[in-house]
């Protein structure tokens, strides 16, 4: 009897509803992606970045390959040359084929001197394959991405972005 | 005489997919029609073949590891965990206790996402839309914490062999324990939305049943076989990595249908949060990588090692010929072998109901394609 009269008055179907008007005045979890960038865990593994030493300016790789060879991709090519002088080989090119990455971690989790490492940059799209192929120079400044607009007045000398030229 | 016209066909063949949002990924299915009744279904799969295990054969067991993650990417942390089993198994390398309590906590919290991820679209299928966002908001909360620890949140290459990348961050243990105190709560919410709403059992109640002994025959796992009542769970019957430390029921349906392997997966969840809540508080402290030598040439011979993962059991078969990359690598991906159910389950059933089998089942294309 208490079963059908909770049939009959869509018992069911109100408790439901119920929860649902309830969340109408809950706190919002939406995150307002382009215009909020989201605040990342320090370990994400996004953009790679070639470290310089802070102090020296001079970069820290010492060109040893680990990371060439621990890549399941072997996507990361080392480029080096032995300085005549000193004995010790110098890093002259590095390449890092951003298309290809699986974003595994495992070149900077071999990396003797914590040059190559992988940031909380994760804004990697681009309009031409070729861009997705990094040197040396934009491993170790970062890139000049799209900006999506979201803090335009404060990214300092930056020109009106190509996403915008694009729009009109 | 009039010609005969596809209006007067007693059964018309349909294309379900690749395209079909109710697919979960790249399937087609072939649905041979009689007006609304299904006759007959074929799968069509291989959309979504990358040639995983082919590609195991030219890479070392440490470079493996990222590849399995993208098998069943909804549970990435259990995929990996059995393939870093087998390896570890095959080197006899000894895992941490601590290392091996976090992989468990891990990976429940995996199973908890990936069937909150299910109960989510499955829901959607169906055409309960309001579950689907709830769903999603805690399972964010899930793959914010393997953000933190592992660094990604979906490809999450979460273990290495011996044990981990790096410790707990400074605040783990907190958020973890924060998600599985609201956790009950939550799922209250998902259960009054679902399990009494008359739309709900009309749509799930007596749809797609299949018998224990069925279920045996056709070799399924997970919670398509737990739904008729088999408990059969390979972390109960053959505990690996730890499991042996950790209370857990396995939850059982009665009726093998839509509904009761809903209800399964509901529990599971609880059933994870459980573990996990034992694991908080007796969780050692420790080194978290064992001795693992950089050099890894497991002796010749053939491995098999299964993990529970969130859709059922998950085997690595692996064939090691004394080198450093594996001879073969055979996965076992547990729906697969559930979707071979697929044809049996429709058959009688209307359009909209191969839908809600299709979500019953947990496909997930990426580890059925390879």
């Amino acid at each position: 009897m208490v079963n059908f009269l909770k049939r009959v008055f869509f018992v069911d179907v109100l408790a439901g509803l119920a929860l649902t008007l309830k969340y109408t005045f809950h706190r919002v979890y939406t995150e307002q992606y382009p215009t909020e960038k989201p605040k990342l865990a320090e370990r994400y593994r996004g953009a790679p970045r070639l470290n310089n030493d802070p102090e020296t300016g001079e970069t820290l790789c010492i060109a040893c390959d680990l990371c060439a060879q621990v890549c399941p991709e072997d996507l990361i090519v080392v480029g080096s040359e032995r300085d005549p002088d000193t004995r010790k080989k110098v890093l002259t090119t590095y390449t890092f084929d951003t298309s290809r990455c699986l974003f595994c971690g495992l070149c900077q989790e071999i990396c003797p001197t914590n040059a190559i490492e992988l940031t909380q940059d994760f804004e990697l799209a681009t309009y031409s394959r070729r861009n997705m192929v990094w040197d040396r120079t934009r491993l170790e400044q970062g890139w000049d991405r799209i900006d999506y607009g979201a803090d335009r007045e404060t990214a300092s000398g930056r020109e009106s972005s190509r996403y915008e030229r694009k729009t009109g | 005489m009039i010609e005969p016209t596809i209006l007067d066909a007693k059964e018309i063949e349909i294309n379900m997919g690749p395209q079909h949002p109710s697919t979960h990924g790249v399937l087609r299915v072939k649905l041979k029609i009689d007006g609304e009744k299904v006759r007959q279904a074929e799968c069509i799969i291989g959309y979504l073949h990358r040639g995983v295990e082919k590609i195991s054969e030219n890479r070392n067991y440490f470079k493996c590891i990222p590849y399995y993650d993208r098998t069943d990417y909804i549970a990435a942390v259990s995929n990996g965990l059995g393939f870093i089993l087998g390896v570890e198994k095959m080197a006899e390398i000894q895992v941490p206790e601590r290392a091996q309590y976090i992989r468990i906590m891990m990976t429940e919290l995996n199973r908890i996402a990936s069937h909150l991820l299910w109960l989510a679209t499955h829901a959607l299928d169906i055409g309960a839309m309001t579950v689907f966002l709830y769903c999603f908001r805690e399972r964010e909360e899930i793959l914010k914490l393997f953000e933190a620890l592992f660094g990604a949140r979906l490809t999450t290459h979460a273990f290495r062999i011996g044990g981990l990348w790096k410790d707990l961050p400074p605040g783990f243990v907190e958020a973890v324990k924060k998600f599985t105190d609201e956790f009950p709560a939550r799922v209250d919410e998902y259960e009054q939305l679902l399990t009494k709403n008359r739309i709900w059992l009309d749509r799930t109640r007596g749809i797609g049943v299949i018998s224990a002994a069925e279920a045996i025959e056709y070799g399924l796992s997970g919670p398509p076989l737990r739904g008729s009542g088999v408990p059969y769970d390979v972390r109960k019957l053959r505990p690996y990595g730890g499991y042996e430390n950790f209370e857990f029921d396995v939850p059982v349906g009665k009726n093998g249908d839509t509904y009761d392997r809903y209800l399964v997966r509901i529990e599971e969840m609880l059933q994870s949060r459980r573990i996990v809540e034992q694991i908080l508080q007796k969780l050692p402290s420790g080194p978290i990588r064992g001795k693992v030598p950089r050099v890894l040439k497991p002796a010749a011979g053939e491995y098999y090692s299964a993990v529970e993962g969130p859709r059922g059991e998950l085997g690595y078969y692996i064939v090691s010929d004394g080198s450093t990359q594996p001879f073969r690598v055979r996965i076992r991906p547990p729906t697969f072998i559930s979707l071979q159910v697929l044809d049996r389950l429709v058959r009688g059933h209307l359009i909209a109901d191969v839908v809600a089998i299709i979500g019953t089942l947990d496909i997930v294309l990426g580890e059925i394609d390879r």
